[in-house]
């Protein structure tokens, strides 16, 4: 309540304040600054802490404080009976975890990347995703699985793929993609309190970056709801709906087109499946145009689906046809100038915002 | 290792008392001073023997500070160590390794890929049902054993009935037990009703041991409104909570690295309870069979792994499968206590699980059972073995080497069972069968609002609105509709 009030004497105060900064305090109130580990690694305290069902699996996650260092001193803390360092077999260590799941407890397990999650992907759609209707409800899977998705830099093709529509695209799951450590605080929170099976997106090269949060956000009890989008940026010209890292280059993206005097509504997604279609589309139906940003392969990809939303259920209010940037079809090359070309840049989603006000783009 | 039978039990009982100093054979190692190996030659002595026996106080203390050891972390390895250095014994020549001290050879020798004979086979009933003499088993009582064999009887007719129902076109698929009655009857009577199975799909007498009706069985076949799966699932998918036994899951193997995490989460509850799994000679090629294994070993988790080694994955033999001698010998490469039984012998399979359950809750570890056995059924109603195999190995299988006659054959010799009984109990069973079949045929399919439910714990809004948007499709359509949807 009171971060609300604050947010509002701020918004006030932000009128004041010269645009290039108002920008990046638009999110709440902000007296401190967090970084996503930071925000992860607290969030698994608190929910640790709070539930002693909860525990952790995955590979380094104890000894070595996380591969990323999410899990830093959660070994310290709570012990090797709740978190578990695993030999490297994901097929194993996912099954262990499922099989935990069903007897009641609610396992945390972090593949290093999701990559490495093909290896166990058998157990995340077979075992977890369809058992609760398979068993007609009899038994329930409440874990959820976390770690790095998408691109990092200079890492290759198979450690670069981004697999959201993969997931998203299967019934039974639930698939989040935090931006902000807000995001990544309040999602991951709701992921493990949610007795269905959560599959937590995370980014690499946004682990070490600081987002402003509120006390509210800081609080242990703060969860964030699962299925509904945040508008970043308020816009009246053109929708830009994006995930995970693309966010923050939507929001610079958004900057560059203010000066050339289009107003675009940022949209961050969070929530891959359950997908918040009538936020999206609400939007839409007021800006009359839509980019969609992704830094996956382009095809049937969210991007995509988001498209088809659209398409399904305001045609009527669309003045362009959807614009759709992602990855390029190729697997990721390595040599750094190549990686460049084969992912978004914020030029790209500018162009294509102008693109769809029947700007030149030259 | 199957030269251990032949040794004299005084020598084995001495080495092993020397080999309980040192880690790797931990402190789970019972010794008998009067009648060596407690699990192998004791003659034939009644429970509470070998329940005293496990209450050996160095024993005990060894295995309890194995289980206080795991839960530190791993800067308890140094304390490890000097566990095995204080048994300085005749190694003076050997060399620190992660993993431990090993002494060091300057002869090259290669373990050989076999050993010269296989490891034997435990049974406690000849091939005719007579009990073998002097033998080591787990005594039955009458109500348990007349009922482990009414219920061998019942998997058996129930097994031909629904297949018939499947060759009539009524359900669309089933699969038989034929052959391995004992092991699922028998295991299941040597469990206790908190023990968690995890089944892989050739044991449903599990669940009839454990008071699934003929009904349950074939409303789930039939995919009825009353069948617990909401017939979601194929035939013989079985499922029930308060069986503690888990929906049946296709994908092979994939239950083994979820029976460890489910024992481990039994250790962390403190439960005096295991989980079983069963899995067949073909699922252990599975990656997951590897991935189970190791982990439960390494978690010390109170798990059974039971394989049902029947010589045929659909059409693949056994030697086609792997080239090990069987399964048990890979018990030891995971650092997992095994053993061999003979899967038609219901009282050697009752025995060795029960002992495998008091040695997987009370020293908190895994145990490897391998069960001999053969199917003498084809695969699947989807299957013809006669394809691939001879049709005269079929019927020397079923005939001279059928566990249920070898059991009845046991049970009438001590005057627990008769053929009126016999004749009584086929009679009324297949009239039970055959009601249950047409109530469950004559019930009503699930209704439309099934189809959405449990996907997530919460139906989410758009499947409420696809919900919506088929009921009314559905009445404003009916003739593009089966008729027996009930909307």
């Amino acid at each position: 309540m009171l971060g609300i009030v604050r947010q509002k004497m701020l918004e006030q105060s932000l009128k004041k304040i010269p645009p290039a900064v108002s920008v990046l305090r638009s999110y709440s109130s902000a007296a401190k600054q967090m970084t996503i580990r930071d925000a992860l690694n607290s969030a698994l305290d608190e929910e640790m802490s709070a539930d002693s069902k909860v525990f952790l699996m995955g590979e380094e996650v104890g000894e070595y404080q996380g591969a990323y260092k999410i899990t830093k001193g959660l070994l310290d803390k709570y012990g090797p009976e709740r978190v578990l360092d695993t030999p490297i077999t994901e097929a194993g260590f996912t099954g262990v975890a499922v099989g935990a799941a069903y007897y009641g407890v609610k396992p945390v397990v972090e593949f290093m990347t999701f990559n490495f999650s093909m290896q166990a992907i058998d157990h995340i759609i077979n075992s977890a995703a369809k058992t609760n209707y398979m068993s007609s409800g009899q038994i329930s899977v409440p874990i959820v699985f976390r770690g790095p998705n998408g691109a990092a830099a200079g890492v290759g093709a198979q450690h670069s793929q981004c697999y959201a529509a993969w997931y998203a695209s299967c019934p039974g799951l639930k698939v989040l993609a935090p931006y902000s450590s807000e995001d990544a605080r309040g999602l991951l929170k709701a992921a493990i309190r949610d007795p269905d099976p959560v599959v937590f997106l995370e980014n690499e090269l946004l682990y070490g970056e600081s987002f402003p949060v509120s006390d509210e956000v800081l609080d242990s009890s703060f969860c964030l709801p699962i299925g509904k989008a945040k508008i970043e940026r308020k816009g009246k010209d053109v929708t830009i709906a994006a995930y995970s890292k693309m966010v923050g280059y939507a929001l610079k993206a958004a900057e560059t087109l203010e000066k050339d005097g289009i107003d675009a509504e940022v949209i961050n997604l969070r929530s891959i499946r359950p997908l918040d279609r009538s936020m999206i589309n609400a939007s839409v139906r007021k800006t009359s145009r839509l980019v969609t940003v992704e830094e996956a392969f382009p095809q049937h990809g969210v991007g995509a689906e988001i498209c088809a939303s659209i398409v399904e259920e305001s045609f009527a209010y669309l003045d362009a046809p959807v614009e759709r940037i992602a990855g390029a079809d190729v697997p990721m090359p390595y040599a750094a100038n190549l990686e460049r070309m084969a992912v978004p840049q914020v030029e790209d989603i500018v162009r294509a915002a102008k693109r769809t006000c029947y700007r030149s783009v030259s | 290792m199957a030269n251990w039978l032949r040794i004299s039990s005084r020598t084995v009982a001495n080495h092993i008392k020397k080999r309980m100093n040192k880690e790797f054979m931990g402190g789970a190692v019972h010794v008998n001073q009067s009648s060596g190996l407690w699990w192998g030659l004791n003659r034939g002595g009644p429970v509470s023997d070998r329940n005293r026996r496990h209450m050996d106080p160095l024993a005990w203390n060894r295995a309890t500070l194995l289980c206080v050891q795991r839960f530190k972390t791993t800067l308890a390895e140094k304390q490890h160590d000097s566990f095995l250095s204080s048994d300085s014994d005749d190694d003076n020549q050997s060399v620190d390794f992660p993993g431990g001290k090993v002494s060091y050879t300057s002869e090259m020798s290669f373990i050989s890929e076999s050993s010269q004979t296989r490891v034997p086979c435990y049974r406690v009933l000849e091939d005719d049902g007579d009990l073998i003499s002097d033998c080591d088993f787990q005594q039955v009582s009458k109500e348990d054993a007349v009922k482990m064999y009414s219920n061998m009887v019942t998997l058996q007719i129930m097994d031909n009935i629904f297949y018939e129902a499947q060759r009539q076109g009524r359900i669309s698929f089933y699969l038989t037990s034929a052959g391995e009655e004992a092991i699922s009857i028998a295991s299941a009577a040597a469990l206790s009703e908190q023990d968690i199975i995890l089944p892989q799909y050739r044991e449903p007498g599990v669940l009839l041991w454990r008071g699934f009706t003929l009904q349950e069985f074939a409303d789930q076949c039939f995919g009825n409104k009353a069948d617990y799966g909401k017939g979601r699932q194929m035939p013989i998918h079985y499922g029930s909570k308060k069986h503690n036994f888990f929906t049946i899951s296709s994908p092979i193997a994939t239950q083994l690295p979820q029976a460890a995490g489910i024992a481990y989460s039994l250790k962390m509850d403190n439960k005096k309870a295991c989980v079983v799994s069963y899995i067949g000679d073909g699922g252990t090629s599975e990656g997951d069979f590897h991935a189970g294994l190791n982990f439960a070993a390494v978690m010390e988790a109170p798990v059974i792994f039971f394989c049902r080694n029947n010589g045929w994955a659909i059409s693949t033999n056994v030697s086609e499968q792997f080239r090990s001698d069987g399964i048990v010998v890979k018990g030891r490469a995971y650092g997992i206590r095994s053993i061999r039984v003979d899967g038609n012998d219901a009282l050697a399979v009752y025995s060795a699980v029960s002992a495998a359950r008091e040695m997987a809750i009370n020293e908190q570890r895994p145990i490897l059972i391998e069960a001999l056995t053969y199917r003498v059924g084809h695969h699947s109603t989807s299957d013809d073995s006669t394809k691939y195999r001879q049709l005269d190995e079929i019927v020397y299988w079923k005939k001279a080497r059928n566990p249920v006659n070898r059991f009845r054959n046991w049970v009438q010799n001590i005057g627990w069972w008769s053929e009126q009984q016999e004749a009584q109990l086929r009679n009324s069973v297949r009239k039970q069968l055959l009601e249950a079949i047409q109530v469950a045929e004559k019930t009503e399919k699930p209704p439309l609002s099934e189809l959405f439910t449990d996907v997530y714990d919460h139906p989410p809004s758009n499947l409420e609105e696809q919900e919506k948007h088929l009921r009314e499709t559905v009445t404003r359509h009916p003739k593009d509709y089966p008729s027996d949807i009930s909307v």
